[in-house]
This record gives C-alpha cells, sequence and structure tokens, in this order.
C-alpha cells in the first residue's frame, strides 16, 4: 500500500488549473473576458469617488501564434482612484486580494477578475504585466510583475516612480496575451455597447487590433447615488462568516456582538433574539463552543422578527439613467422603464430594474432582445439559462397586445450586494423565487406601459389613416360632382373635414 | 322609360343626361350644406332578387342599401361611382362610347385607379342600379358582338352619321349590333317576324337561303349568349315594330337557356328593365324535335344534367309547360342535338321544313 500525497495548492494555482470557471476557457472567451475584468475595475475605481468613468481600451496585434490566435497587448487606462503603490503588486499579483470584500454594491466581488486576466496573459504570452497609477499625488508609480503561480505572491520585475506634474490620477494596465480577436470581436464590441448603456454617464473608448476606433459618449455626468457600506444581515449568515466576526470583534457579550456586526440590529431585536434562541446575553462571543456557534447561525435563519434590509447598499441606475443610457444606445421610438422596491433573498438586498424599448432603431428580430445587466455589468452568455429569459418565456405577452415578431428589447438589471451568480464567470443569474417575482413584476409594469403607447399609437395611426382617406376622395367627390351637376365653384368641403378631425379626438 | 316609340332613343338619352346631372346635383348639394353625401339604391344581394310574374323577369325587392360618405369603407367606392356618373355623363353628352375595359383605363387618369377589371364593371353595375338604366343607355358597350340581317331600315343618330340611313340588308354578313345600331332610330320595315340564331354558321345559311325574304324575317345572330345591347334590340323589334320574335338554338339545356334569358331576362340584370321580350317564342331545337326529326345526337353529359335539374326548379321555367315538358323529355332521351344536325336530311332541309314548320308550330 503505497502512501497517499497530499499537496496544497494555492488559490493562484487553483485558479489557474480551473481558469475555465473564471471565463477564460479558450482564445476568444479570453481575450473578451480580460477586456472585461480591466474595464469593469475601472469602472468601480471611477465610481467609488463620484467621477464619471472616463476609460480607454487599446488592443494591439503583437505576432501570429497559430492560424486562429495571435499574441495581442492590451492596454486600459482610467481616471479612477489610483492605488497606492503599497498596494499594487499584491492587487495584481495574489489571488483573492481585493478591496471590495465590503458589503456593498459593486462589480467586483471576488478579488480575482483583474488577477486572471494577467495570470492568463503570463502563462500565454510569458510577460511580465505593467501597471502604472497614482492617487493623484506628487508621483506616479509603474510596476512589471509576474505571478508567482504556485505561492499566489507577486514577482516584481521592476518598478520606477516618476512625478506626477499634470496631477494625474487614474490606473493604467498593459500586459500581453493569448487571444482571438476576430472571433471574439462581436462579443467584445457587444459588450461595450451594452457597457454604455448601463453606464450612460461613462466615455468608453475603444481602439481594436484593426486601428478601428470605437466611443461610446456619455450623455450625462448624473451618477446614481453611490452605495454604503453596509454590516451582514442576521438571515445571509453562515457559519464561517461567524466564525471571521468573531475572530475580530472587541465585543465582550452577545449583545454587544449583535449589536455592532449585524445590520439593523437594534438593542430590542438583540434581546427578543437571545430570548428566542437561549443564548446568554452576557456571554462572550468568542467563548462559544463550534456547536453553538452552528445553533447561532441556524437560530439566526430562523428568527421572525428581524427588520429586512434596507437598500442603502445598493446603487441601482435609477429609471432616468437607465432610460437615459437606453435612448442613447438603441434609439429606440418607446421606453418604459420601472425601478422595483427593495427586495431580499436570504438576508441580501436587491434591487430590479426592468425596461421595454420599442420601435426606432431596434430590429424585429421574430424574438425580444434581451439585454441582461447584474451591477451595471452587462451579461453577454448563457442567455437561455438566465432566471430573465425563463421569466420572459413563461409570461403571456398577447395579455399586453405584444408579440415577438415586433421590434422590442427588454432591459432587465438586477442589484445587490450578492448578484446570485450560477458561475465564477459572473454570466447568469440563478433562478431564486424571489428575484423570479421581482423581474416579473417589474416586466408586467413595464409590458402594461408598452401597451398603453402601442395603443395610443395604433389609435393616432387610424385616425391619420382615416383622415388621409377622407381628405384622398373627399376633393375628388367634390370636383366630380361639381362637373357633374354642371355648377363654376366647388361645393366647400372645408367643413366636413373638420368633422371628420374632431371625430378623431373623440 | 318603358315606353319606346319612334324618337325613343333620343328622348332616352335625354332622360339619362338629366338622371346623371341631377345625381352630381344632389351629391354636390350635401357637400355644399356640410352633410356626408350619401346615395341610395336598390340591394343586389340574392336575398333582394325576385321573379316577377307579371312581368316575367327578375326584379329587384325593396330591400334598399345606402353608401354613405361618413363610412369610410364606403368612401372609395362613392368616389368611383361619382366618376363613373361623370364619366358616362362625358361619353354620353359628347355621343361617343367606350367598353368597360376603357372605363378601367379611363379612370386612371383621374387617379381612380380600379383594383381590377371586376371592381370597375361592378361600380358600372351600381351605376345602372342608381339610375335604373342599363349601361349602354350611357353608352358603356361590352365587347361581345352580335348582328343583323333583314329588311329594316335604320336611321343613326351617332356623330357624323346623324340622319344618314341605311339598310339592313346591305351588308351580306349582316350589320354588328354596335354602339351606332343600338343607338338608331327604326324608319321602317317590310317584315313580320323576327328569327334569332344562336349560331353564326346557321345564321349565314339563312342569309344564303333566303329565308329574310322566304319568311319576311329579321334575322338576328346571337352568337350564343345575346349581350345586353342585342337584348335590347331584339326588345325593340318586337315592341317598337310590334314583330313576333322567335328563337332557334341548339337542343341542349344551354340552347334552351339562351332562350330564355331572350325571353325573361338574368337574375345579374334583375336591376333594369328593357332587356326582356317576355312574348318571344323558343322554336327549336327542343327535346322532342329530337325525337320526332330523328336527329343525329351526342349523350348529355353530367354538367348538362346537373343543369337541366336547376333549371326545372328555376321560376322562369315555371311559366309555360313547354319548358317542364323539354327539360322532362331531355332528362328522358339524355341526348342533345346541335342545329347543324339537320344536315343529315341535306343542306336546306332545316329551312326548307324544320323551320317553317316550326314557326308555325310555335306562332
Ligand atoms: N483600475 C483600478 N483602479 C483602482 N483599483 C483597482 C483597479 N483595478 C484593480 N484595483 C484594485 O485591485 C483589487 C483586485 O482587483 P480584481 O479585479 O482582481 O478583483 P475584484 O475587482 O476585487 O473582484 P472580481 O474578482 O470580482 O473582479 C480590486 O479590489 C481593487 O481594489
Ligand atoms: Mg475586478
Amino acid at each position: 500500500m503505497s502512501e497517499a500525497t497530499f499537496e496544497e495548492i494555492s488559490a493562484s494555482d487553483f485558479f489557474y488549473r480551473n481558469r475555465d470557471i473564471a471565463g477564460f476557457s479558450n482564445p476568444s472567451r479570453a481575450i473578451f473576458a480580460a477586456i472585461r475584468e480591466l474595464v469593469e475595475n475601472s469602472l468601480d475605481a471611477a465610481e467609488s469617488i463620484m467621477v464619471p468613468p472616463d476609460i480607454y481600451v487599446r488592443l494591439s496585434f503583437e505576432k501570429n501564434v497559430s492560424k486562429e490566435t495571435q499574441i495581442y497587448r492590451l492596454r486600459v487606462e482610467d481616471n479612477g482612484t489610483g492605488i497606492p503603490p503599497r498596494h499594487i503588486p499584491l492587487a495584481f499579483g495574489q489571488v483573492l486580494y481585493g478591496s471590495k470584500y465590503k458589503l456593498k454594491q459593486q462589480r467586483g466581488t471576488f478579488g480575482l477578475g483583474g488577477k486572471m486576466a494577467i495570470l492568463y496573459g503570463q502563462i500565454t504570452a510569458h510577460e511580465p504585466a505593467t501597471i502604472i497609477s497614482s492617487t493623484g499625488s506628487t508621483h506616479i508609480f509603474m510596476f512589471k510583475i509576474m505571478i508567482d503561480i504556485q505561492r499566489n505572491r507577486p514577482i516584481i520585475m521592476d518598478r520606477k516612480v516618476l512625478l506626477n506634474k499634470s496631477g494625474w490620477r487614474g490606473t493604467i494596465v498593459e500586459f500581453a496575451l493569448e487571444g482571438d480577436y476576430f472571433r471574439a470581436m462581436p462579443k467584445i464590441i457587444e459588450y461595450f455597447k451594452q457597457t454604455a448603456i448601463v453606464n450612460p454617464y461613462a466615455n468608453l473608448t475603444f481602439v481594436d487590433p484593426r486601428g478601428r476606433l470605437y466611443r461610446f459618449t456619455r450623455a450625462t455626468t448624473v451618477m446614481p447615488e453611490p452605495p454604503k457600506e453596509t454590516l451582514p444581515h442576521p438571515y445571509g449568515v453562515d457559519v464561517e462568516l461567524l466564525q471571521r466576526l468573531i475572530q475580530i470583534t472587541p465585543h465582550e457579550n452577545m449583545l454587544d456582538f449583535l449589536r455592532n456586526h449585524f445590520h439593523r440590529v437594534g438593542r430590542k431585536t438583540a434581546e427578543k433574539f437571545l430570548e428566542f434562541s437561549g443564548i446568554d446575553a452576557s456571554k462572550n462571543p468568542k467563548k462559544l463552543s463550534h456547536e453553538e456557534v452552528v445553533r447561532l447561525a441556524q437560530k439566526l435563519k430562523e428568527f421572525k422578527e428581524f427588520i429586512p434590509p434596507d437598500a442603502s447598499c445598493l446603487s441601482p441606475l435609477g429609471e432616468e439613467l437607465l432610460r437615459t443610457g437606453i435612448l442613447k444606445e438603441l434609439k429606440p421610438e418607446f421606453v418604459a422603464v420601472h425601478q422595483r422596491k427593495p427586495a431580499t433573498y436570504s438576508g441580501h438586498p436587491f434591487i430590479v430594474e426592468a425596461a421595454i424599448a420599442y420601435g426606432g432603431e431596434i430590429p424585429a428580430k421574430g424574438q425580444f432582445l434581451l439585454y441582461r445587466f447584474a451591477n451595471r455589468i452587462p451579461l453577454l452568455y448563457d442567455e437561455a439559462s438566465d432566471v430573465a429569459t425563463k421569466v420572459i418565456n413563461s409570461m403571456n405577452w398577447r395579455r399586453y397586445k405584444v408579440t415577438p415578431d415586433m421590434p422590442i428589447a427588454i432591459v432587465v438589471h438586477i442589484c445587490s450586494t450578492k448578484v446570485p451568480y450560477k458561475t465564477v464567470g459572473k454570466e447568469f443569474i440563478a433562478d431564486r423565487p424571489e428575484v423570479r417575482r421581482e423581474i416579473a413584476n417589474a416586466l408586467r409594469e413595464v409590458a402594461r406601459q408598452l401597451q398603453r403607447f402601442l395603443s395610443k399609437k395604433e389609435h393616432v395611426n387610424r385616425e391619420k389613416k382615416r383622415m388621409g382617406v377622407f381628405s384622398r376622395y373627399l376633393p375628388k367627390i367634390a370636383q366630380f360632382s361639381t362637373k357633374l351637376a354642371g355648377k363654376e365653384k366647388p361645393p366647400d368641403i372645408e367643413k366636413l373635414l373638420r368633422s371628420v378631425s374632431r371625430l378623431e379626438l373623440e | 322609360m318603358n315606353s319606346n316609340s319612334a324618337g325613343s332613343v333620343v328622348e332616352r338619352r335625354k332622360v339619362v343626361l338629366e338622371r346623371l346631372r341631377r345625381l352630381g346635383e344632389e351629391i354636390y348639394e350635401q357637400l355644399d350644406k356640410g352633410i356626408f353625401p350619401s346615395i341610395e339604391m336598390p340591394s343586389r344581394s340574392i336575398e333582394n332578387i325576385y321573379y316577377d310574374t307579371k312581368l316575367r323577369q327578375y326584379v329587384l325587392g325593396d330591400k334598399r342599401v345606402r353608401r354613405s360618405v361618413r363610412n369610410i369603407r364606403h368612401l372609395r367606392s362613392f368616389t368611383q361611382l361619382i366618376w363613373a356618373a361623370l364619366f358616362s355623363y362625358e361619353l354620353t353628352s359628347q355621343r361617343k362610347t367606350s367598353t368597360l375595359r376603357d372605363v378601367y383605363y379611363s379612370a386612371q387618369a383621374y387617379e381612380m385607379s380600379f383594383k381590377d377589371q371586376q371592381e370597375s364593371n361592378n361600380i358600372i353595375t351600381d351605376l345602372e342600379t342608381v339610375l335604373g338604366f342599363s349601361r349602354e343607355d350611357f353608352n358603356i358597350f361590352p365587347e361581345e358582338r352580335s348582328a343583323v340581317f333583314g329588311d329594316l331600315t335604320i336611321r343613326y343618330t351617332v356623330p357624323g352619321y346623324e340622319g344618314k340611313t341605311l339598310n339592313l340588308t346591305s351588308h351580306p354578313d349582316g350589320v354588328m349590333i354596335g354602339p351606332a345600331l343600338t343607338s338608331a332610330e327604326f324608319v321602317e320595315t317590310s317584315a313580320d317576324k323576327v328569327i334569332a340564331i344562336e349560331k353564326g354558321g346557321l345564321f349565314t345559311r339563312f342569309i344564303e337561303e333566303n329565308v329574310h325574304k322566304r319568311f319576311n324575317a329579321i334575322l338576328v345572330l346571337t352568337a350564343g349568349q345575346a349581350p345586353r345591347a342585342t337584348r335590347h334590340f331584339i326588345r325593340r323589334l318586337n315592341r317598337e315594330l310590334k314583330l313576333p320574335v322567335y328563337i332557334f338554338t341548339d337542343g341542349d339545356p344551354w340552347g334552351m337557356h339562351i332562350a330564355m334569358v331572350i325571353i325573361s331576362g338574368s337574375a345579374n340584370a334583375a336591376h333594369l328593365r328593357d332587356l326582356t321580350t317576355p312574348d318571344a317564342k323558343w322554336s327549336g331545337v327542343w327535346a322532342t324535335d329530337i325525337v320526332n326529326y330523328k336527329l343525329p345526337t351526342d349523350p348529355l353529359d353530367e354538367i348538362d344534367i346537373k343543369r337541366l335539374y336547376e333549371l326545372q326548379r328555376d321560376p322562369r321555367y315555371q311559366n309555360d309547360p313547354l319548358w317542364q315538358r323539354e327539360i322532362n323529355t331531355f332528362l328522358k332521351i339524355r341526348r342533345k342535338a346541335e342545329q347543324e344536325a339537320f344536315s343529315r336530311y341535306g343542306l336546306t332541309y332545316i329551312v326548307d321544313e324544320y323551320l317553317p314548320a316550326k314557326l308555325e308550330q310555335t306562332k
């Protein structure tokens, strides 16, 4: 019998081996995912200081690897926060290192995205990544780093400090990677377009390997209310999180522990809960046994009297901005938008926003166009598995006099501190009953508005046509009867024509 | 409308023109008062077509339809109707004629295009219904033409020929019953009867054999189902000149019905008068003739028999026991014969033997 060998693998090693789940499964997906991760980091960085994002992305051809794959150089520049120099190597060189673990709505959540891109670049192009950043201070910092995959640590290949004379603030990330741009191109362009819909206050520029320039210009400088950081809600807490909180808490009794580490738990609620769960209010949380922690987690979920989480940690786009984005990029004839009141699933607050756009430049494809967004990120893959698709398919559209052959685009945006993604690749939303209900209600509302618009439009069209028929034939009847009767001057038909158009207003 | 004495053609034209003008005036006045113009006319739907046993023709009942400009679905056809009235007025007053096909094309000049020939034909029928006059009265003629031959002198009223006279024996092929002849006045005749013949071959044979002289007859070729102008012409021969009319057709249901339409008209023309000749006689070829003269025959086929059953129930066939007897005989012998079948007894047999016998029999 041979001895089993145990081997610890690092987080970066783990993701390197499982890069598929993060969306880097093939050269065409990889190039799309890399752009997307970096752009999202840039959007987060600008929004967190309420600056309308200016993002410049350039993808340039380096060399051919095979018939299908080439080496490209990707460069992404932004006007965001910038990164303090001491964080730069870890932010880009250590998987699961990030600043976004706190509970508020942001695009990034896993502390993974940017690194996966760089890691993928490193293993395909074998070159260090360059990061240039300044927080707007007197200096600009430049790092060339590689990732030590086994140890999940950055290796700093080069470091430079420059004077920041112009007071520049922002970040530039540049690295080489293997990819298949021409296969990825439609998705990439679509990604920018949809990002522009859901970020109408951002300027996005993309220069592709052919030298083509794609510009998506902001239509407003108004930005949504930024999210507030929040404590975890008791309904959303698991054993893992409880243990982490117990480790860091300075509070020495359960009452204070509950009051200070949980969202919307005050003295009264905490006391009631402790009574309900039979836990001693004066007990030091650090003294809880493992079994007690498990029981605590369970009781937290069972207690009915916690106040539901508020939504201040969320930053939905808002009806006005959503409308602006849709009008700007889809150029429809009509758009209806609706934002639902905040709701929760397993202790996580979320808000659904939906819109339905009709006509104008929206093509009639025989089925509705669906644009899905989560935390202002477009979701471009696995549309069929998404909960929004299921809701749309199960809705009775005929009730709203809407058919799939109409030029219609449906927009569904869900924001949450924890978007219920099915995968790390952030591609589609899982089918949670609470989420499904909110999407359905939002869609019903916008569908009703569309129905109203369509029936008004139909009425106007009918009346226009009616008026057209009358003003086409009445003068002829007048002309022929005048001649036939042997009269000189034609009868006055204005009165009749006016009465026709009066009918129309009824 | 139905008193057609000499000079009737000119009179009739005046009436038609006046009716058209009045139609225009009515609409003009409604428009001027700010009222949506409307026109009322008898309904031509089948529920409103009745057989009038006194008139011995189909007539329209009391049901009326109103075409109003207020109704957007009527607007187009209303406009077309007024246009057709104006077009007819101009034709009639300028003494020009045209065909249904011309009507269809002429509308385009007024940006009043018809969808198809059928639509424009329907509008002309509407106009007939509104006015109670047939389209020939406002100078719109069908394409089909039949002919007449015999000692009848007519006087033209068409421009360029006004006042000129013509004897209808002048041309050995006969004279075409076209607009000029239809609108001509009758001057004089020595004939004492009219013989209408279904087929051109026999018509020519009759002329060659001097039937017109030997029997003192005006010969009319119907060329199959008689066009309306020809039916109207036969009626005038009967009414204005008091000539009895005898009709010779093939010995089959179709020939029989050609005679019937001359006598009692068609349901399609229920809105019109003056197209029938109720006293005309169907003189042959009867089913009983087939038997009596032992004519060479063909078997009746399926549609012939179906048609016979239809005719058996047709109100027009109830007046005279002759019709039912002949229908029953056809159904019994299951045979039919053409007029040419008499040639089996020699080319002149039909004129020498059959014709005088039948004229006598149906007197
Ligand atoms: N352009 C940037 N400007 C400022 N900070 C950045 C920028 N890009 C990355 N960062 C910082 O680096 C951290 C790691 O980024 P990374 O994309 O790896 O993970 P994340 O965005 O936190 O989560 P996710 O895996 O969901 O993308 C971020 O949390 C952020 O603090
Ligand atoms: Mg990220």
